[in-house]
Order: structure tokens, then C-alpha cells, then sequence
């Protein structure tokens, strides 16, 4: 009952901004915001007693009343500090969940390539929206329902086949503000066609201490023999809440790679799902979080193979310290028709402090019978031999500790690609556990 | 420079050194003999600072200042290195990353400047001829997949790398064949010279043939119950432990 309160508050905002629309209202998209700011009503925001959410208490939401912020908080200043050395960048920058022009820089693309904030998309293209907003990621809960009733801000990245997209796309979001708790709720449309290459980067920062809340949604439809590959960095402030749903849909031999990275946030919840729709996709899922005070870190996954012939590798390392939780949940789903399939799943994780916990569950779901299938799940602690190994060589303990916690992870790295990234990730690594 | 004094030390419940004094000098090769469970290696690991034994009385020094009161890397900074006798598999991390890791690490508590890649790589080459260990083990991970022989060449390596004061070899004869064996002798006795010193710990005589000590001691039940020349070592082989463990036959005969 208690959420009922908080719900109702949702669906006053968002009577609130439908009133200061003006004849947006009755666009065709709008529509489809009034029906999910229903469904939001009837299913309010997930319980543990859901299954899915059995590890994840989402009450603490309900502490704030969140809202809106302005975009001058953020400098250029501020930007380029989050820019990573080494990549080609297309920065696309949002600042308390609104674009911003002035600090966003996109290089001039060949032509048919859209990468837009989605309300201008919204404006000056609805139809390409209409064609593929909610058409993957279905609502399945609250969050998704919310997100949709209040998408307007987001980016939209169409490439049509053959394309060439110049450089890597970096969507930063940065969020807070002093005295005000934050709600952003960006919407991401990233559709390829035929014979395509597009590498991202969806990194989320936080500036102060306000707890803030990100509840993003992404649909990535990879197009046939193209490749998307998508780095999402989590490095939220401690108390922030951060809800994300990302779902992709793959044609035939594509290739869909994405690493959810989490270094930051209170309490982050990640539903990343991929459907292997068409014969001879790969589709990858990496993750790695390096949790500690009182951080929570809930990871479910689910791929889903649909058609013959394709390969899945899922790998997630965590590390957790302090009183911090993790939750793996990774389904697999290898239906009557995805014979030939080929699925491998790993998680792992290190607890460094007795206190910490996780809580991980994978679950296989196999209705072909020429499939070959297999997963395999580890909790450990750091190896003291090894600890003592590398002191006895004059490396101190600190570091002993961290040079094993980056060996820890890199299976990880060795899968990424992209080297700016790469390196990023492991400075930012380092930087977390010295 | 090693003084190890009545040192006496517990495992869990158990006493496992009882009383041990042993003197070693800069430029001296001393062997540690014994049977299987005497204290050979809790006095190896005990030197390195490993935890899990507890010191209930005496004392070890290096030059004067005392091992017990410093953590394993502080230790290892001044010039203490244990060869081990296992050594430990250490996925993700090169072997080279893990030396110049350490290299410099030692450089920087002596006050030297640390070694950039280039000059590290110069010196690791040279070290790795008076070795003789493969590059492909070099930019493996550290001692993964690595054959037994392979480890202790490895242990023989990083001891040409960090250049101690102090080297503890703990049973590094142990799974070496003859090949093996000679390389690794050949490298410990490369490091050998007027400055520093070698503690041998080792069961079996046959090490000694190639790294000659020039005093041999005798551990048996946590107390050194004999000390020599080299050729002590000779007529263990010859006789067997029990002829130091129950001496009075041996006695009667004289």
C-alpha cells in the first residue's frame, strides 16, 4: 500500500506536464505515453514480492519526491573532465536528463544518419520514432511504463545501411543539483540497417550529493550483417538511484556487444535483454561492478534465442566490499526453433568483506535439443596465498589487493575492443580501488 | 646478517620450532636439512613474514633490524626473498607486469628511480639469459600453466630480477629433474657473491651437489640438532636422518 502514495505522485506530474502542453497533446506519440502512464497505474512500481525483483527493494524511492532541474549547472568545463582520452567523440550530453545543444558537439555525418536528441526527432520525424518506440522493450514493469509516459528527452541514433557513422558516440549524462532531488528519464532509440558498424559509450555521472534518479530505457535494433557495440558506465554518487532497461533486437549475422559497467550509484537495477531473432547472431553481454559502502547492484539478463544457429557469451565479474549487495539473475532462453544454438554464461564474483553479499541465479531455459549450453557461477575471496605471493616481492598490500582484483577482471577486459575505452575503464578501475 | 635467535614458533596449537639459533654471514651458503614435518619451511615462511605462524619467543634480524616487526613487502623492500616451494599461480597478471610491479617498488623504498619500460625490458633480457627462461613464459601469467620445473626456474628468476640480500630457497630441488636442477643451481649460484647470503632448505642432499653450502644444519623436531661442513650433508644421504634422530647406535660404535 505504501507505494500507492508515490504512484499517485507520478501520475500527478505527469497530469502536470500534459497540462503545459500545447498541442503536442494530441500528437500520436502522446498517445502512447497516455497508455503507458495507465499501465503505470495499474502496475504501480515492482515489490519483492515479484520475482524479479525479489533482491531488489525499490521503497527507498519513495523517500523523494523527485523533479525536474535546470541545465546550468554543468560547465564545459565539467564535460570535457568526462571525456575519454583516445576516443573519437561524438559527445552528446544531457544535463539533468534535458539535452543540451550548447555543450553537446556532433561531427557533421553522412547523410541519412540521425543522431538527434529525441524530442527534436520527435518534431521533425515523429514517424521514425513511432516505427520502433516500445516495439522491443515492452512493458513489463513500473519503470518501463514510467519512463515511457515521460519520454521525451533521449537520444535517437538511425543509420541506414550501408552507412558509415564517423567516430564513436559518447551519450553523457551528467545529473543533480544542490537542494533538489533529480528525476531523469532518458529514452534511447538506436536503429541500424544493413551493413552497419556503430560503437557507443552511455556513461551517467552525478555532480554533488543529492540523491538523484535515472530511470532509462534504450531499444537498439541491430540491422542485418551490422555490429553495435554499446559501453554503459555507471558512476552515480552513493545515494543515487539508477533503474535501466536496455533491449536489443538482432537481425541476421549481426553482432550486438555491450558491457554494463558499474562503478557507482546507491542503488542500480540493470535489466539488460537481447533477443537473437535471426540466423547467425552473436550477441555479448559483459559486465563488471565494483561495488562497496552500502551500494546495491542488481544485474538481470536475459538472452533469448529465437532462431537457429547463433552464439551467445554473457561474462559478469563483480567485486564487493563493505556492506554493499549484488544480485546476478541471468536467463538464457533457448527456444524449440534455436537449434544449434550455442550459449555460454559466467558469473563470477569476490566478496572482500564478510559483510558483503550476493545473491546470483542463473537460470537456462532450453526447448531445442542440438544446443550445446553452458554456465557456471563462482563466489570467492581474494587468494591469500596469492596476497602473500606478490608481497613477499615488495608490492605492498594495498596494491597486492588491487593488482589481483584487476587480474580478477580481466577476462573482461581482454573482450573489449575498443582501446580508448579500454584504457579508460582501466584507469577508472584502479582510480576506485587505490 | 641473518641472527635468528631461540626463536620459537606455534602453528594453530601446535609448536613447531622450539629454540632455533642460527647465524648467517654475508657471502655464506648455509643448508637446512631435515625430515618431512621437522620446521623446514615454517622457518622459511616465518623469515618472509607469512601469516598464520605465531612467534612465541626470540627474535629475527637482518643486519640488525628485526623481520618480525615488519610486514612481508617491507621485508622484501630490504632484501628478504623466499623462493618458494609452491610457488602460487596468479591468473591475469603477466609475469613481466608483475616484476617491474615489484622491481620498482624495491627501487622506490631504496630511493631510486623507478625503470621505464624500455630499461626494465633491457634488464629483464639480460637476467633472463643467465636463467635461461623461455619470453613466452615471461608474458604469460604468472606461473599459470606453468610445469613444476618451469615454477622454480621462475623462483630462480625473480631472485636474478630483485637482487636480495637474503635469499631462502624453500625445497626448490623438489620436482626438478637433473636438467632442471643444474639450471636452477646455476642461477643461484650466479647470485652468490661477498654481499649477500643463501639459506637452503631442502631434504634431499642432491641440491648440494651444485649449490655448495658451506655449513650444513641439521632440523629435526623444531630444533637444529647438529651443524657442519658440507660434508655433513654427505653422510645424512649416507646414513639417514635417523642416525641424528636416535644417535645412540651410532654412538656405541665409536
Amino acid at each position: 500500500m505504501e507505494n500507492t502514495r508515490n504512484k499517485e505522485y507520478y501520475i500527478s506530474e505527469f497530469k502536470k506536464t500534459e497540462q503545459s502542453m500545447n498541442g503536442e497533446a494530441s500528437s500520436a506519440f502522446h498517445q502512447i505515453r497516455k497508455q503507458a502512464i495507465a499501465r503505470f497505474d495499474e502496475m504501480g512500481f515492482p515489490t519483492v514480492k515479484n520475482e524479479d525483483w525479489k533482491y531488489t527493494n525499490v521503497k527507498q524511492l519513495f523517500d523523494f519526491d523527485f523533479t525536474g532541474g535546470s541545465a546550468g549547472v554543468v560547465t564545459k568545463k565539467d564535460v570535457d573532465a568526462l571525456h575519454i582520452k583516445g576516443l573519437n567523440e561524438n559527445i552528446i550530453v544531457l544535463v539533468n536528463g534535458v539535452y543540451s545543444e550548447k555543450l553537446s558537439y556532433i561531427k557533421k555525418q553522412n547523410s541519412g544518419i540521425i543522431i538527434e536528441n529525441l524530442n527534436s526527432v520527435l518534431k521533425n520525424n515523429p514517424e521514425l520514432v513511432l516505427e520502433h518506440i516500445g516495439k522491443y522493450a515492452s512493458i513489463e514493469n513500473g519503470f518501463t511504463a514510467l519512463n515511457t509516459a515521460f519520454a521525451k528527452e533521449g537520444t535517437v541514433i538511425f543509420i541506414p545501411d550501408n552507412a558509415e557513422v564517423k567516430g564513436h558516440i559518447h551519450i553523457l549524462n551528467i545529473t543533480g543539483e544542490a537542494g533538489k532531488h533529480i528525476l531523469t528519464q532518458p529514452r534511447n532509440l538506436i536503429v541500424t540497417g544493413k551493413n552497419t558498424k556503430v560503437n557507443i559509450i552511455e556513461s551517467y555521472h552525478s555532480t554533488g550529493i543529492e540523491e538523484n534518479f535515472v530511470n532509462a530505457v534504450s531499444e537498439v535494433v541491430v540491422g542485418e550483417n551490422s555490429s553495435v557495440e554499446i559501453y554503459r558506465l555507471q558512476q552515480e554518487n552513493s545515494g543515487s538511484f539508477h533503474i535501466n532497461r536496455t533491449q536489443a533486437v538482432q537481425a541476421r549475422n549481426s553482432v550486438f556487444t555491450h558491457y554494463s559497467v558499474t562503478l557507482g550509484g546507491g542503488l542500480v537495477r540493470n535489466d539488460t535483454n537481447v533477443l537473437l531473432d535471426a540466423e547467425n547472431c552473436t550477441g555479448n553481454l559483459y559486465g563488471l561492478y565494483l561495488t562497496e559502502g552500502s551500494q546495491h547492484v542488481d544485474n538481470h539478463t536475459l538472452i533469448d534465442h529465437a532462431k537457429p544457429h547463433c552464439q551467445s557469451n554473457e561474462m559478469y565479474k563483480g567485486v564487493l566490499n563493505d556492506n554493499s549487495r549484488g544480485v546476478f539473475n541471468g536467463k538464457v532462453f533457448v527456444r524449440e526453433d534455436a537449434q544449434k544454438t550455442n550459449a555460454y554464461q559466467s558469473n563470477k564474483a569476490i566478496l572482500l568483506a564478510n559483510t558483503a553479499t550476493i545473491d546470483t541465479k542463473p537460470q537456462l531455459e532450453i526447448y531445442a535439443d542440438d544446443v550445446k549450453c553452458s554456465h557456471g557461477a563462482a563466489i570467492g575471496q581474494l587468494d591469500d596465498e596469492a596476497v602473500f605471493y606478490l608481497r613477499s616481492r615488495g608490492i605492498g598490500a594495498d596494491l597486492a589487493k588491487t593488482v589481483l582484483i584487476r587480474a580478477f577482471a580481466n577476462d573482461i577486459f581482454e573482450t573489449i575492443e575498443n582501446e580508448a575505452f579500454h584504457e579508460h575503464l582501466n584507469n577508472l578501475v584502479f582510480e576506485k580501488l587505490g | 646478517m641473518l641472527t635468528v635467535k631461540d626463536l620459537f614458533v606455534r602453528v594453530e596449537d601446535k609448536e613447531i620450532l622450539k629454540g632455533i639459533n642460527l647465524e648467517v654471514n654475508a657471502g655464506e651458503v648455509h643448508a637446512i636439512m631435515g625430515p618431512n614435518g621437522s620446521g623446514k619451511s615454517t622457518l622459511a615462511n616465518v623469515i618472509a613474514g607469512k601469516d598464520g605462524y605465531e612467534v612465541t619467543g626470540g627474535s629475527v634480524t637482518m643486519d640488525g633490524m628485526d623481520l618480525l616487526d615488519m610486514s612481508p613487502e617491507e621485508r622484501a623492500r630490504e632484501g628478504v626473498f623466499l623462493a618458494f616451494q609452491y610457488p602460487v599461480e596468479i591468473p591475469g597478471v603477466s609475469n613481466a607486469t608483475f616484476l617491474k610491479t615489484a622491481l620498482n617498488e624495491i627501487r622506490k623504498h631504496k630511493g631510486l628511480e623507478e625503470l621505464d619500460a624500455m630499461n626494465f625490458l633491457k634488464f629483464m633480457r639480460e637476467k633472463m639469459k643467465v636463467v635461461g627462461i623461455d619470453e613466452k613464459l615471461i608474458n604469460r601469467p604468472v606461473n599459470q600453466g606453468f610445469s613444476g620445473g618451469e615454477k622454480k626456474r621462475n623462483e630462480i628468476f625473480q631472485l636474478q630480477m630483485l637482487q636480495p640480500k637474503l635469499a631462502v630457497l624453500d625445497e626448490t630441488d623438489s620436482g626438478l629433474d637433473i636438467d632442471a636442477l643444474k639450471i636452477v643451481s646455476n642461477g643461484v649460484n650466479l647470485f652468490r657473491s661477498k654481499e649477500n647470503a643463501v639459506v637452503v632448505v631442502t631434504h634431499y642432499q642432491r641440491l648440494l651437489d651444485y649449490i655448495i653450502p658451506d655449513f650444513v644444519h641439521v632440523l629435526v623436531d623444531g630444533r637444529i640438532v647438529k651443524s657442519g661442513g658440507k660434508e655433513l650433508a654427505l653422510e645424512l644421504e649416507e646414513k639417514g636422518y635417523d642416525w641424528v634422530i636416535n644417535p645412540e647406535p651410532a654412538a656405541a660404535t665409536v
